[in-house]
């Protein structure tokens, strides 16, 4: 699995009201993503692209179990979260929707913008700029079985053999 | 990686080891658990899981084990919280769901007041205070739609056995000072960030404490960034579990063994503790309520399932008793379950506050995550018993929020400013005997 895109950085602490504000919670998935982020950045639902990758400082995803957290990041096509630390109901939402969520922290090697490239497999992320590369902790087995599925849903799919 | 295997546990890994059916797990371990209780709220329940049922033409594991409560969009306001109500209905119909409680209040208020939780239970919730219930020793954590559609077609999930942290909480909370400073207090000692892990709470503090009060311990152990937020049965849990009608045989084996291995113990002094008030945008920013007076508030909010059950409303009543909300603000209470309502209704609370100008609300989460009535517009400030103030959550981003207790909150309705409850000036004939002062540092750790 190979994720490639700009980055944009973000301190520690975005929480899920920032994420998946709950002014918004009633829209669609599409216009619930609109409001991603914009109490702390206005541009970024607008500007961000398909496979841009968030880089973030301590414990991302904090507060709600709301899954639209990092749906809405997933429908915006993020590729990929790589933070400091994560909140443990964020990041098993991530995983589950098949949005590679990675702990490390470059919040202070990566400037916004930069291209980055993550390798999943190999365990490797790369920044362009500098051609510099940064070793990630091995994940789990059954998690990387959940994002290779493509999500818990598909998962599950599977085993029930539909 | 995980650690060796040790034969004394913590409650949080008895509640696991139970649930995967092991005598000992350690932490760091990946398990299979059985799951003992689900919950599904409006929001993230019947609604998300509907859909994925259909797609993958499933059936509850087992109905009995399945709570449904509609509380976040209640009542509906506008034909898309009409028809997310309405999918939760159709759901508990379709699907055999009996524990369906459909705008009757809050669902962490409501699992306690309803005897559903039996101590041992692992619980999973669709909510992030899913961890509330862990003050009747249960191991309750929340989860997102898709792992609990995956429980409630399974009854299974997996975890990693938590590190276990023990919050050891000594000695008498002064008048007007409760669970709730506590937590802020707390949030600011140890940070929001203790993500997989558990909190035990333990002590004589909580010993001595009401089981509403525990409640609000087990809810903001979230705010922590815990897990779950457990504490042991004793005689407290039991005598709750009788009066609810929940199952209290056997409840008290549901205690840590002695000897347990902790990742760490915090002993919280409470003796000098003062009322507590956080400011926005993070429980975490906590300084003592003196701090912040003289702070205009537009808005005082009673609410939400930490900070609207009983003892709550009662604790602002006690305030309000003969005093007036100020004209420079509203005081708005939106007790967390009807049931409260009846009681407060019966016992004279109500009235008391409805006399001192406050404004009644229905039961449900309200403004709290900004879904219900009552949000903030921009620029306006809001003191409130709930419990979360990040930006943007209790309306526009633009709005702050301070979080505080029932006692503080009531003091500065009345005051139209963040008052410390001990600070109100004149004071009501009847409760003039019970007003102390405090020394000005509030707190020494
Ligand atoms: S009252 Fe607030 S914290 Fe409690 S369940 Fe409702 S939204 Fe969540």
């Amino acid at each position: 699995m190979i994720v490639e895109g700009a980055a944009w950085v973000f301190g520690d602490g975005i929480d899920t009201d920032v994420l998946a504000p709950g002014y918004a919670m009633k829209k669609s998935p599409e216009g619930l993503a609109q409001h991603c982020l914009e109490a702390i950045n206005p541009d970024f639902a607008k500007q961000v692209k398909p496979g841009d990758i968030v880089v973030a400082g301590a414990n991302f995803g904090l507060g709600s179990s709301r899954e639209q957290a990092a749906m809405a990041l997933a429908t915006l096509g993020v590729g990929a979260v790589l933070a400091k630390s994560f909140a443990r109901i964020f990041y098993r939402n991530a995983i589950n929707i098949g949005l590679p969520v990675v702990k490390i922290d470059l919040t202070d090697k990566v400037a916004a913008g930069e291209l980055l490239r993550l390798d999943l497999a190999k365990g490797i992320i790369a920044q362009q700029t500098d051609g510099s590369e940064h070793e990630l902790q091995p994940m789990p087995s059954h998690i990387i079985e959940i994002l290779t599925a493509g999500g818990l849903m598909a998962q599950l799919k599977q085993k029930m053999g539909r | 990686m995980a650690q060796a295997l040790n034969s004394q546990l913590t409650l949080t890994q008895k509640i696991i080891a139970k649930a995967c059916g092991r005598d000992t797990v350690a932490p760091g371990e990946i398990v299979t658990v059985s799951v003992d209780l689900l919950m599904g709220q409006d929001a993230s329940g019947p609604r998300k899981w509907g859909p994925r049922l259909k797609e993958l033409g499933c059936k509850l594991w087992d109905p009995d084990k399945v709570v449904v409560v509609s509380d976040h969009y209640v009542p509906a306001v506008d034909t898309q919280s009409a028809e997310i109500l309405a999918i939760s209905r159709q759901f508990a119909r379709e699907y055999g769901v009996k524990k369906f409680f459909d705008m009757q209040g809050i669902s962490h208020a409501i699992m306690p007041e309803r005897g559903l939780l039996t101590p041992g239970m692992f619980v999973a919730g669709g909510d992030s205070h899913t961890p509330t219930a862990g003050a009747f020793g249960c191991y309750a954590a929340g989860f997102g739609a898709t792992d609990t559609t995956a429980i409630a077609i399974t009854g299974e999930t997996w975890t990693t056995v938590p590190e276990t942290i023990n919050v050891q909480i000594e000695g008498e909370l002064a008048e007007h000072v409760t669970a709730k400073d506590i937590m802020l207090w707390l949030c600011r000692e140890l940070g929001m960030e203790n993500s997989f892990k558990t909190v035990e709470f333990t002590g004589s503090t909580v010993g001595a404490m009401s089981m509403s009060e525990r409640l609000v311990l087990s809810n903001m152990a979230a705010e922590l960034g815990a897990e779950a937020g457990i504490i042991g049965v004793d005689e407290v849990t039991i005598e709750a579990l009788k009066q609810t009608g929940g199952q209290w045989e056997g409840a008290e084996q549901w205690i840590a063994d002695e000897g347990a291995t902790y990742l760490k113990t915090v002993t919280l002094d409470v003796n000098q503790l003062g009322p507590q008030v956080a400011a926005p945008h993070a429980p975490e920013n906590t300084k003592c309520a003196k701090e912040f007076a003289g702070v205009a508030v537009d808005q005082c909010y009673i609410g939400a399932c930490v900070g609207a059950k009983l003892e709550d409303l009662q604790m602002a009543a006690s305030v309000l008793r003969g005093r007036k909300v100020s004209s420079s603000t509203r005081l708005l209470v939106a007790p967390a379950t009807v049931r409260v309502t009846e009681k407060a209704a019966a016992d004279g609370t109500l009235a008391a506050l409805t006399a001192a100008g406050a404004i009644l609300l229905p039961s449900g989460c309200g403004a709290c995550a900004g879904m219900g009535a009552g949000i903030v517009a921009k620029g306006e400030v809001c003191i409130s018993t709930t419990n979360r103030n990040f930006q943007g959550r209790m309306g526009h981003k633009d709005a702050s929020v301070y979080l505080a207790s029932p006692y503080t909150v009531a003091a500065s309705a009345i005051t139209g400013l963040i008052t410390d409850p001990d600070e109100l000036q004149t004071p009501p004939p009847a409760q003039a005997h019970q007003t102390q002062a405090r020394s000005p540092e509030g707190i020494r750790t």
